[in-house]
């Protein structure tokens, strides 16, 4: 019996030995390809669970936070202000994953960068708190005034610096509460994003970059910042005659000033009353397309700025306008196309000049920042959530040329006259330098009415100082209300902004 | 004189095991718990002293009943039951605080078994009674009101609050009434003067009842749809009756039996298919049929060479993380290292008892150690090969490591019987009074 017995010990070992072969597959060799699979959702659950480092705003406001909870997940999110930064932070779901900044920065939060880790002792054994905290460029009271201003009227404030791009506020109505999508119980998080995507006015679709309106006439600083850098004319030359239409190129169709009224004046006067008939005819017999185009996609149309809220829309100028037909009897000659009269009315925003409302915050902080536009940024810093170290720091960085310094000075120049004596006196503030363009977008709607989205776009300083804000303000078009004008319903959100920051 | 000398040296060298199996043990509670918590538990201390504690208790009833047993085997069980231990209580709390139970419990019935067992042959003239009540624990699940089925296997017995799995207990009964039958009878089989072909078998009416036996637990099992205990009770039969009669021809017409039996419950039973689809390509069913062992192909896998560290991966994802896919759990967060550490410790403890049953004088009870060895060995082997997809998977549990009260309990009463067998196995006369009923007194100049 004791020959089998010893056969029994060696049959056993061969068998522990043919298991230990196996571990070494599966838990070596093959372990890569098992942790990449698409089925393996350790990854995602551990990321899910594991504390997430704080967001705050720059002066210090916690804004999303992990708190405990029991079931299958550790931790889950906890947005204490609720809605008020939604469109900034975004959700964190397990079944819909993250947006905004939690997507974003989703690696320094959950302590997947190389630094974070292993600092300590415990690091090494525990799920020691590798996260790291997130500190936006956002004020929370210039936010608390933007979405109070706002108010419940669809829209969007976008206010940012415009010598560094951090922004500032970053609000749009409608607007959401991240916690319940972000809840671990994934039935009422999936309950409460069904009725987000069924919701009016989309909620979880950030209007203020994720969604592109007509700029309306606020768009007529980049035409005229295109006049300019192109010297087809210049801020007193020529001076354009009153006039309460401007018949289309190529056509019988007259386009009328706001109301119907007279209106003309040289560059900046035309500016200061928002003549449509000047810059149609600018975009069209001065300048033409190429210019046009040109001076639109060097201020960020046809494309989208980066940023660290992932999904900015694409800013469009149509770049199309057809086959050169003749020429205009302008000196120099801008060529006239077969869509002239599209041009013309794009040189105004309207025709499909579509912008998102951080594309035109773009606009008038390139005017304000010497023709350059920084990239715009929420996020300020990084840093360690035990101890607070800095890890990383976001810096100002260059986005786009617009336009050269002296023609944006001189735009600066003329919108701060706009505020002074044009469609934006409301903005006046005696101890500071304001510049703004307003604009009224014409909305085509099934009913016919003229109901239209009210911009304003600009900046503020101290009176002998550079600009420290710029801005863009739209209260969108509301079906069958009519109109509203920028100067009427934006600019007193935007004065608000002003005294909020400066006050 | 020489024979207490070298007991003492075993029992010495088992005390040192013990104490450290218990800091390794609690050593690993206490980072399970910073992984989980990235604190280091409040009773930390408490809990090194009850397990210290416990397995001394275990340990002074070894010297006292056992002296000269294997120093291994209890050291061996105390680490495995308390890693089981650390990694259940990582998992589900109110497991733990019935696993702990059941540990006390199970070391209870260690000294107990010792101080009733206090010759292994005496259980040989039990060996019908055995017989008997073996076979009535494996009918028990089936009675109605009692038998209870529980994740489709109808191998529970509910007698007021407690469930339990009669069939753990079923194995011990069986395998000593195998024991004895198959040495008394092995004569018989030996002599094999029925030729079929090349085989030469033992006539038909020497088989009968042993082959009745089998045949009957594995209907049992079969009709209760555990397919993992009974292919636990047919190996057990296949090597005692190996060893017994030293004829390979019954272990390799026994495995051909088995691949027919397997063969045939391939193709008739959907349980044995879905298990067979499990092992063989999970993939094509991975949210349902194979979504355990995917998952705890997956959870290896994370663990890695050195694995996620205690606590601090996701073992919960794999259903039955505590009990049959504890292997799983422990190869995720001890890594390659830690599994294989598991996988030395079951082969140490096979060493330690077919060492047992090679010392062992009398043919019944080294027989009997024998099958009760292999039979925490093939227990343990078949449930990690599930486990690892190097079989399909049988549910059983991973012997003192998985979760479960029945298992535990009997696999102390296994490991108390080779101990028991293991001590006797000295020079000493198999007649000689029984030690720790009458120790020799230690005469220093005696030597």
């Amino acid at each position: 019996m004791n020959r089998q017995i010893r056969q029994l010990g060696l049959a056993m070992m061969l068998l522990f030995a043919l298991l230990f072969a196996r571990l070494n597959w599966v838990q070596v060799f093959d372990s890569e390809q098992l942790t990449a699979d698409p089925l393996n959702t350790r990854r995602v659950v551990r990321d899910f669970g594991q504390r997430r480092g704080n967001i705050v705003t720059a002066d210090g406001v916690v804004i999303a936070e992990s708190v405990n909870v029991d079931g299958r997940f550790d931790r889950q999110r906890h947005y204490p202000e609720g809605p008020l930064y939604s469109h900034v932070t975004g959700y964190f779901s397990f079944e819909f994953g993250a947006t905004g900044v939690e997507r974003s920065y989703n690696d320094e939060l959950a302590g997947h960068i190389g630094v974070q880790r292993f600092e300590s002792f415990f690091d090494f054994f525990g799920n020691g708190d590798v996260s790291a905290d997130v500190t936006l460029t956002l004020d929370s009271e210039l936010q608390r005034v933007a979405a109070s201003a706002l108010g419940d009227r669809r829209g969007s404030v976008v206010v940012l610096d415009p010598q560094t791009g951090a922004v500032l506020a970053f609000y749009s109505w409608p607007t959401f509460d991240p916690n319940v999508i972000s809840d671990t119980n994934l039935d009422a998080a999936r309950a409460a994003k069904e009725a987000l995507d069924e919701a009016p006015g989309e909620p979880l679709l950030t209007s203020a970059h994720r969604q592109v309106f007509p700029p309306g006439s606020t768009f007529k600083v980049v035409t005229a910042a295109s006049a300019l850098e192109n010297g087809v004319v210049t801020r007193s030359d020529p001076v354009f005659p009153d006039v309460v239409n401007y018949q289309l190129p190529l056509t019988e169709v007259l386009l009328q000033n706001f109301g119907g009224s007279l209106c003309g004046g040289n560059l900046a006067q035309s500016l200061e009353r928002s003549c449509n008939t000047t810059f149609a005819k600018l975009g069209a017999e001065y300048l033409g397309p190429a210019l046009m185009i040109a001076t639109a996609e060097r201020f960020g149309f046809n494309d989208a700025p980066p940023f660290d809220i992932p999904l900015v829309a694409d800013s469009r100028f149509p770049d199309h306008y057809g086959i050169q037909l003749g020429e205009s009897d302008q000196d120099p000659p801008a060529p006239i196309v077969e869509g002239s009269s599209l041009l013309a009315q794009a040189s105004i925003g309207q025709f499909d000049v579509r912008a998102t409302p951080l594309q035109m915050a773009l606009v008038a902080a390139g005017i304000a920042n010497n023709g350059d536009i920084m990239q715009p940024h929420v996020v300020g810093q990084v840093s360690d959530a035990a101890d607070g170290a800095l890890l990383a720091r976001v810096d100002a960085d260059l986005w786009r040329q617009a336009v050269g310094s002296s023609v944006a000075n001189a735009i600066e120049a003329m919108m701060v006259g706009v505020v002074e004596s044009g469609t934006a006196t409301s903005l006046a503030r005696g101890s500071l330098t304001v510049g703004a363009k307003t604009g009224t977008a014409e909305v085509n709607t099934v009913s016919g009415a003229e109901d239209t989205h009210a911009w304003v776009i600009g900046f503020a300083g101290q009176r002998e100082g550079e600009p420290e804000i710029a801005f863009a303000v739209i209260v969108e078009a509301v079906p069958g209300q009519g109109q509203q004008t920028g100067g009427g319903v934006a600019a007193p959100i935007a004065a608000a902004l002003i005294d909020a920051y400066f006050g | 004189m020489k024979a207490f000398f070298v007991g003492r040296h075993r029992r010495n060298s088992e005390l040192v095991l013990i104490i450290l199996s218990g800091v390794v043990t609690s050593g690993a509670y206490v980072l399970a718990t910073v992984g989980r918590l990235s604190s280091i538990p409040a009773n930390a201390m408490p809990f090194l002293i009850v397990v210290l504690g416990l397995f001394f208790a275990a340990h002074v009833a070894t010297r006292f009943l056992a002296p000269e047993a294997d120093g291994l085997l209890l050291p061996l069980a105390g680490l495995l039951n308390g890693l089981g231990y650390v990694f259940i209580a990582r998992l589900n709390d109110e497991l733990a605080a019935q696993q702990a139970v059941w540990t006390f419990l199970g070391v209870g019935l260690y000294c107990m078994t010792l101080f009733v067992v206090r010759r292994s042959r005496d259980l040989e003239q039990f060996r019908y009674i055995l017989l008997f009540f073996g076979l009535l624990l494996l009918v028990l699940p089936l009675m109605p009101v009692i038998g209870q089925t529980i994740n489709g296997s109808r191998i529970w017995v509910r007698i007021g609050p407690v469930n339990f799995q009669p069939g753990e207990f079923a194995k011990l009964a069986l395998a000593v009434f195998f024991a004895s039958y198959l040495i008394d009878k092995r004569e018989f089989f030996r002599a094999g003067t029925w030729r079929v072909g090349p085989l030469r078998l033992p006539e038909p009416k020497h088989a009968a009842p042993v082959l009745l036996a089998w045949g009957a637990s594995l209907l049992i099992m079969i009709s209760q749809k555990d397919l993992g205990t009974s292919l636990l009770f047919f190996m057990l039969f296949l090597l005692m009756i190996w060893v017994a009669t030293e004829r390979l021809a019954y272990l390799l017409t026994g495995m051909v039996l088995f691949m027919g039996g397997a063969y045939v419950a391939w193709t008739q039973f959907g349980h044995v298919q879905t298990r067979v689809d499990a092992w063989l390509k999970p993939w094509d069913d991975p949210l349902g049929s194979g979504y355990q062992v995917i998952e705890a192909q997956f959870g290896l896998a994370s663990g890695g060479i050195t694995g996620t560290g205690p606590g601090r991966g996701f073992p919960q994802r794999v259903p039955a993380a505590e009990t049959d896919f504890i292997f799983a759990t422990i190869g995720e967060e001890l890594g390659l290292l830690g599994a294989t550490a598991v996988l030395m410790a079951f082969l140490l403890m096979i060493g330690s008892g077919l060492r047992a049953a090679l010392g062992a004088r009398r043919p019944f009870s080294k027989l009997l150690a024998t099958g009760l060895t292999g039979l925490l060995g093939v227990q343990a082997f078949i449930i990690i090969a599930g486990v690892t997809r190097v079989l399909p998977l049988t549910g059983v549990t991973l012997p003192f490591v998985s979760y479960g009260g029945s298992s535990l309990l009997a696999n102390y009463a296994i490991l108390a019987i080779i101990v028991r067998i293991s001590d006797e196995q000295t020079d000493r006369p198999v007649d000689a009074p029984t030690p720790g009923r009458r120790r020799p007194k230690v005469d220093a100049g005696a030597t």
